[in-house]
């Protein structure tokens, strides 16, 4: 005897008829729906908790004057004063947004080029490629604050080593018409390793078949890499100029070790430190110079979502 | 404040770890609530103060240099020690790093502080005790070897004493004795024998006054001087206070007397930090430094060769008989658990035992306020300090203590810095300093 041929047992049936319904009526188990639940609700409480609410605060804050004494009933309203105290008698406000906006130029022009050219070339698989690319992306590692220590003892003006060696006096850290300069040069050598790594990450991710397509056409390399290779980056580019947007509106930490942001390092971070981290407690004024940052970082968020929704409508 | 950083790059390193753009902003609003709760907890906490001395007392002791931080810990926690075997109270020892002690003294003292800690006389400390975050001690007063002077120290604008000094530091000007004995120079006594003795300088090529105003905070030391030379100490304090107009015209005299004083002090000093300042002293390209003692430090040796004199007479009606010399002590926090045990120890503090037990544990010790401490392990420079601050007649604290931090930290370092850039500007600067002195001490 045998059951070779008999006819398939109604369990093959099983699976179709209990698979769930497509489409909008889906209907999640009573554990899926706890998951989702718990994905969404606990990471929106804490971007709530500690993004929002802390943002909103600042808002707040920015309209009253209060120096941190005693509770939040001391709070003196002032309404807009703050903010017509920064434009009108508060010196070191608009020189911080030039430096800020100088800042964005700078990293866009230097070090965004030059670690693009150095992520083609280390591309290039040449020998001790590695070598450089751990060189080149070293001081990414290091903390911003070391940074302004290590440049420090070349930039000294009597004891720093590149007045040492060329015999020069140039005073670079106190200087306010170099010092910008001198801060973004020692920004740019940690900023230019950053952007090689990415832009390094995103070549690898080129279909090589591309590059074969070209050369089959009779694309030299640089047009190669002008018209076919740099336009496939696209998504790349994008990140890259997020955080080149994001890391001059944020500049603070080498302006802070330096000098604290005064004589010629005003940057708008810097300013909201000194109005409300340690000794002076101008929390309104503080807040008020914060929203401000907050301000013009909404225009480059907005311009960059605005971007990302109109790529995912084309796509 | 002004010796608290000393040690530059280190310090500040820390502070900006622990202060990334986005733990300012967060904190901004966090620190409201944080506030808010804190005085919540410090209300519920009870209290359940015990004995103030002796046995089953304990009292908590807060201090602003942290454990390993040399000799300034040394000494703090020897005096917590002595303070323990004399009294028979248990003295726990909360010992914190310098700048975040000082960044936090705001909500450490409305949350659930120490019953005694560290702090600085002048304005820092009058300010607290308007605001109720610390204890009246004028029971305790006066102490033993403590004179006048420190008392009217202690004071707080509503007469009563708050604070109890344990050391100091005077600015002055320093000199190495090599040099001038080697130039035949004299520390001067009058204005023309400055003037005779900063031209001689110049002429044999050494720039008269070694000068750094990286950090911010040096140059303010010129000012204060000059201030109290021109314009008397009452009128430098009620500027301190806010009481007088910054663009009027004693304020332009000072900026005005710095300017021709400006080009015998070394070019470029907003990119030099005083302890570069400092070695370009004792390197001999400079005759002299105005700082405070702790000058010393930045040298690397023990200061046998370093000298100093008070800054010389400027107007004839005004005797040179002021000085900044910044004093260091105590206070007790409001919101502590065992207020009456913190004003026993405050007390102690200021004793003569208390400087004694601190000095004889450290290396290098400080210059005890108290008049009966033993001077026995001073160097010549300390020796010399305590007979110039005790004949001075009226002592500033600095100007950084002596006015509101906000004013100080926000308008005084950036207008003094620019003027440094632009000596020529003074109405301009001066005119930008009263329009936001109107604005804070509004």
């Amino acid at each position: 005897m045998t059951h070779i041929d008999e006819a398939p047992t109604p369990t093959g049936a099983v699976p179709r008829a209990t698979a769930p319904p497509q489409g909008r009526e889906k209907k999640l188990s009573g554990r899926d729906r706890l998951v989702v639940i718990t994905m969404v609700t606990v990471p929106l409480a804490l971007v709530l908790w500690l993004v929002w609410v802390p943002a909103l605060g600042s808002v707040v804050l920015s309209f009253g004057k209060w120096n941190g004494f005693g509770d939040l009933d001391t709070i003196e309203w002032v309404g807009f004063q703050n903010y017509e105290d920064i434009v009108t008698i508060y010196p070191p406000f608009w020189p911080a947004i030039q430096h800020n906006l100088i800042w964005l130029g700078f990293l866009f022009l230097f070090p965004t080029v030059l670690g693009m050219l150095l992520a083609v070339v280390l591309d290039r698989e040449m020998r001790g490629s590695r070598f450089y690319q751990t060189a080149f992306y070293m001081p990414v590692v290091l903390s911003l604050a070391l940074i302004g220590f290590i440049w420090q003892l070349f930039y000294s003006r009597d004891q720093g080593l590149i007045n040492d060696v060329f015999g020069t006096q140039i005073d670079w850290y106190g200087d306010p018409d170099i010092n910008l300069w001198a801060v973004l040069v020692a920004t740019a050598w940690r900023h230019t390793g950053y952007i090689m790594l990415i832009y390094l990450a995103g070549l690898k991710g080129v279909d090589a078949s591309l590059r074969e397509a070209a050369a089959v056409d009779g694309a030299g390399e640089v047009k190669t890499f002008f018209h076919v290779i740099f336009p496939v980056m696209r998504p790349i580019n994008m990140v890259v100029i997020v955080i080149v947007v994001i890391e001059s509106l944020r500049a603070f930490d080498l302006v802070w070790v330096i000098n604290k942001g005064r004589n010629g390092l005003e940057v708008i971070g810097a300013l909201v430190a000194q109005n409300v981290i340690g000794e002076a407690t101008r929390y309104g004024f503080g807040s008020a110079l914060a929203v401000i940052m907050m301000l013009i970082s909404s225009v480059f968020i907005t311009i960059y979502l605005r971007n990302v929704f109109r790529e995912e409508r084309r796509g | 404040m002004s010796l608290s950083r000393s040690s530059a790059i280190p310090r500040s390193a820390l502070t900006t770890m622990a202060a990334s753009r986005r733990s300012v902003l967060g904190g901004l609003a966090l620190s409201g609530l944080a506030v808010g709760g804190a005085n919540l907890l410090a209300a519920c906490g009870g209290d359940d103060s015990g004995p103030a001395t002796g046995d089953g007392a304990s009292v908590k002791f807060g201090i602003n240099e942290a454990e390993g931080s040399g000799a300034a810990y040394d000494r703090l926690a020897a005096i917590a020690d002595a303070y323990a075997k004399e009294s028979g109270t248990e003295v726990s020892l909360n010992a914190v790093d310098h700048n975040t002690f000082q960044e936090s003294i705001n909500t450490y003292l409305q949350g659930t502080p120490d019953d005694v800690f560290t702090w600085f006389a002048g304005f820092r400390m009058a300010q607290f005790a308007e605001n109720g975050l610390i204890t009246d001690l004028s029971d305790q007063w006066p102490i033993d070897g403590l004179g006048d002077s420190f008392k009217e120290a202690a004071t707080a604008p509503d007469g009563k004493q708050y604070f109890v000094p344990i050391s100091y530091y005077p600015w002055a000007v320093f000199y190495r004795k090599s040099v001038f004995e080697d130039n035949g120079w004299a520390p001067p006594e009058t204005n023309d024998d400055f003037m005779a003795l900063m031209d001689d300088m110049q002429g044999k090529g050494i720039t008269p006054f070694a000068f750094g105003d990286k950090d911010g905070w040096p140059a303010m030391g010129t000012f204060d001087i000059l201030n109290m030379r021109l314009n008397g100490f009452d009128f430098h304090m009620s500027l301190m206070a806010g009481e007088e107009a910054w663009d009027g015209d004693e304020v332009k005299l000072v900026f005005d007397t710095w300017r021709q004083l400006l080009p015998y002090h070394q070019a470029d000093p907003l990119g030099r930090t005083w302890q570069e300042a400092a070695t370009a002293m004792n390197k001999g390209e400079c005759g002299m430094y105005l700082l405070g003692t702790f000058v010393v430090d930045a040298l690397g040796e023990s200061g046998e060769d370093l000298d100093f004199f008070t800054f010389p007479q400027l107007d004839s009606s005004i005797p040179a008989d002021s000085l900044d010399a910044p004093i260091d002590g105590f206070c007790v926090a409001a919101a502590g658990q065992n207020p009456d045990a913190g004003k026993a120890m405050a007390k102690w503090l200021g004793s003569a035992a208390a400087a004694d037990a601190g000095n004889n544990a450290a290396d290098a010790p400080f210059i005890a306020a108290n008049s009966g401490a033993s001077t026995s392990t001073y160097s010549d420079l300390q020796k010399k300090s305590v007979e110039v601050v005790s004949a001075a007649a009226n002592i500033a604290q600095f100007m950084d203590r002596d006015t509101n931090a906000d004013f100080a930290n926000t308008v005084m370092i950036p207008s003094i810095q620019d003027f440094l850039k632009n000596p020529d500007d003074i109405d301009g600067i001066t005119a930008s300093i009263q329009e936001q002195a109107d604005s804070i001490f509004s």
